[in-house]
């Protein structure tokens, strides 16, 4: 038992660890790229983003079932039900949660301040880079919204990844199965250790961001 | 050849024309001081002067080279800035000070000597390791200051450098960033909305008015020979009529404007529409004997209609078939029994009325 909680956590881990650093690494610059500039069609990218921003999991995963099946325009790459299309969906949750939540940050920082930055010899790299150390209060923000959101997350993995014993579950499949089964105690103590992770890694964002703020 | 030069310059923006300078160069070595009030477009200015704004029409040009836009870093590397919020980065007065070294590639041992210098020599060494956070208003100016100057720019761009500070602290951070400046013989362009302090610290002055030029000369042809009422008006002139020339007489004028006759030094001719403009403190105020015993051309009696005591000085408005204002001492105030109704004589020298051609209407 023990040694399949540890798999299940480590899965979880795993696979929302990856999905968050996807997330991170294509959403930031996305965040500030809308954040910074103005251009015809703006407006519809940041609606779209904030409606991405409360994307129904389930909803996702249907998508990206439909995508990855056999059937579907990428069933040859034959991800579906692993850990791979469980990241997929999980990056489609959160990059937009990322991306919205960088946005704010990037035009909540003073206008003046990009001039202030370009008028001290930045290129326009050094910019990007020094803009997000200014707010990366608020993407700390963004990556504990964005884990929280694809860690506690049920309908898109179980949909895109099938809930396999030592494949694909992960601790909200698990939860979820168990709970079927009766087995209600084991579901507890499963969901136990998911707030308890889940804690921890907030704990852990939110000493570097207070850290930052220091 | 100048270091930077616009010509025919205009930026536009909602709809407006925020900036539109036709000439305007910047020479190596010179402090101008740019002022003008709130929407002038001396921001925007600053902002294409940095070539960090294209703007819509015109010419930029530095060291008598055409800039091609997006001005190139290297070009852009040669300008610094420093805005009036001092606008400092999260972390340490050190970092701060050595971004632009920095971002130019300087290796750590260069960027911290250059961070001690700018800091002892703005006076603030003992806050390298401060949080920049936890400065006050002054000394994160300094900081501020030290960041832009960090990088030996060619030419310094000030934005109201001194702008909500305490007096004491204003004028101090005054003199040491003039100091600074001619010490190190920098080419800098000092924007504010204060003339006194414009007055105080510039080789030229520049009087921006809804973005374009109204005048640029030496701090005294814009003190004394405003080019029109507005500049008069900016920069406190303070009686600013409107007149016509009645007679004119071997370089002496005749003005009437409208129940006041007075004699100033010009060659306009005869009918010519005017704007008289005479400082307050060239008026010279008294009650005992009478105008007749004064040198001044300009000798005239009046009734005093309003008492205004601001600091050291009094302005004291008289009535003398037009109104006009007068500066004298808190003490000569006092002395005069300067108050509301009470008869007084002023006299002003023909040479303190200074004249604006055509401009009658603009009144």
């Amino acid at each position: 038992m023990i040694p399949d909680l540890v798999e299940v956590i480590g899965l979880s881990l795993g696979v929302s660890g990856v999905a968050i650093v996807i997330s991170m690494a294509l959403g930031v610059p996305a965040g500030i790229f809308l954040g910074l500039n103005r251009f015809p069609g703006r407006q519809l990218l940041v609606t779209l983003v904030n409606t991405g921003m409360g994307l129904p999991p389930v909803v996702v995963g249907l998508a990206v079932f439909l995508l990855l099946a056999r059937s579907g325009p990428l069933g040859g790459l034959d991800l579906l039900y692993t850990p791979s299309a469980m990241i997929v969906a999980q990056v489609v949750i959160a990059w937009p949660l990322v991306v919205g939540v960088t946005l704010a940050a990037v035009q909540g920082l003073d206008e003046r301040l990009r001039l202030q930055i370009l008028s001290l010899g930045a290129s326009r790299w050094q910019l990007y880079w020094k803009l997000v150390q200014e707010a990366r209060l608020s993407l700390v923000a963004a990556l504990a919204a964005g884990f929280g959101s694809i860690i506690s997350e049920v309908g898109a993995v179980m949909m895109v990844g099938g809930n396999i014993k030592g494949q694909t579950r992960v601790m909200t499949t698990a939860i979820v199965l168990e709970t079927r089964q009766g087995n209600f105690r084991l579901a507890v103590a499963l969901g136990v250790v998911l707030l308890l992770v889940a804690l921890g890694i907030n704990w852990l964002f939110t000493r570097v961001q207070q850290r930052g703020r220091a | 050849m100048s270091l930077l030069a616009l010509e025919r310059v205009a930026v536009e923006g909602g709809g407006r024309v925020i900036l539109d300078v036709e000439h305007l160069k910047v020479q190596p070595g010179e402090l101008l001081a740019v002022v003008g009030p709130t929407g002038a477009g001396k921001s925007t200015l600053l902002r294409v002067a940095h070539l960090l704004e294209r703007p819509a029409r015109g010419r930029v040009q530095w060291q008598g080279e055409p800039v091609v836009w997006p001005a190139p870093l290297e070009t852009r590397r040669r300008i610094a800035m420093a805005f009036q919020d001092p606008l400092l980065f999260t972390g340490t007065v050190a970092e701060n000070v050595g971004y632009g070294l920095e971002v130019r590639g300087a290796n750590r041992a260069a960027v911290r000597a250059r961070v001690v210098e700018l800091l002892e020599l703005l006076g603030v060494g003992h806050l390298a390791a401060r949080r920049a956070a936890t400065l006050s208003g002054g000394e994160a100016r300094r900081a501020s200051l030290a960041r832009a100057l960090a990088a030996g720019p060619e030419l310094l761009l000030l934005d109201e450098p001194l702008a909500s500070l305490d007096a004491p602290v204003r004028e101090r951070l005054r003199g040491d960033l003039v100091a600074i400046v001619r010490g190190q013989r920098l080419t800098c362009v000092w924007v504010t909305h204060d003339q006194e302090e414009a007055f105080a610290v510039a080789d030229r002055i520049v009087v921006l008015e809804a973005g374009r030029v109204a005048q640029s000369g030496t701090p005294e042809d814009v003190f004394f020979r405003p080019a029109t009422p507005f500049v008069a008006g900016f920069v406190g002139a303070g009686n600013v009529l409107p007149g016509r020339v009645e007679g004119s007489d071997d370089g002496l004028v005749t003005v009437d404007l409208g129940g006041l006759r007075l004699e100033a030094v010009s060659k306009l001719q005869e009918g010519a529409s005017v704007v008289v403009c005479i400082r307050p403190e060239e008026i010279t105020l008294g009650r005992d004997g009478g105008p007749e015993h004064h040198s001044a051309r300009n000798r005239m009696n009046g009734t005093v209609v309003a008492v205004v005591t601001r600091g050291a000085t009094t302005r004291v408005e008289v009535e003398c078939g037009v109104r006009l204002q007068a500066l004298v001492t808190r003490r000569s105030a006092a002395e005069l029994g300067l108050e509301t109704g009470v008869p007084v004589w002023l006299s002003v020298k023909a040479t303190a009325v200074h004249l604006i051609p055509g401009q009658e209407e603009a009144c």
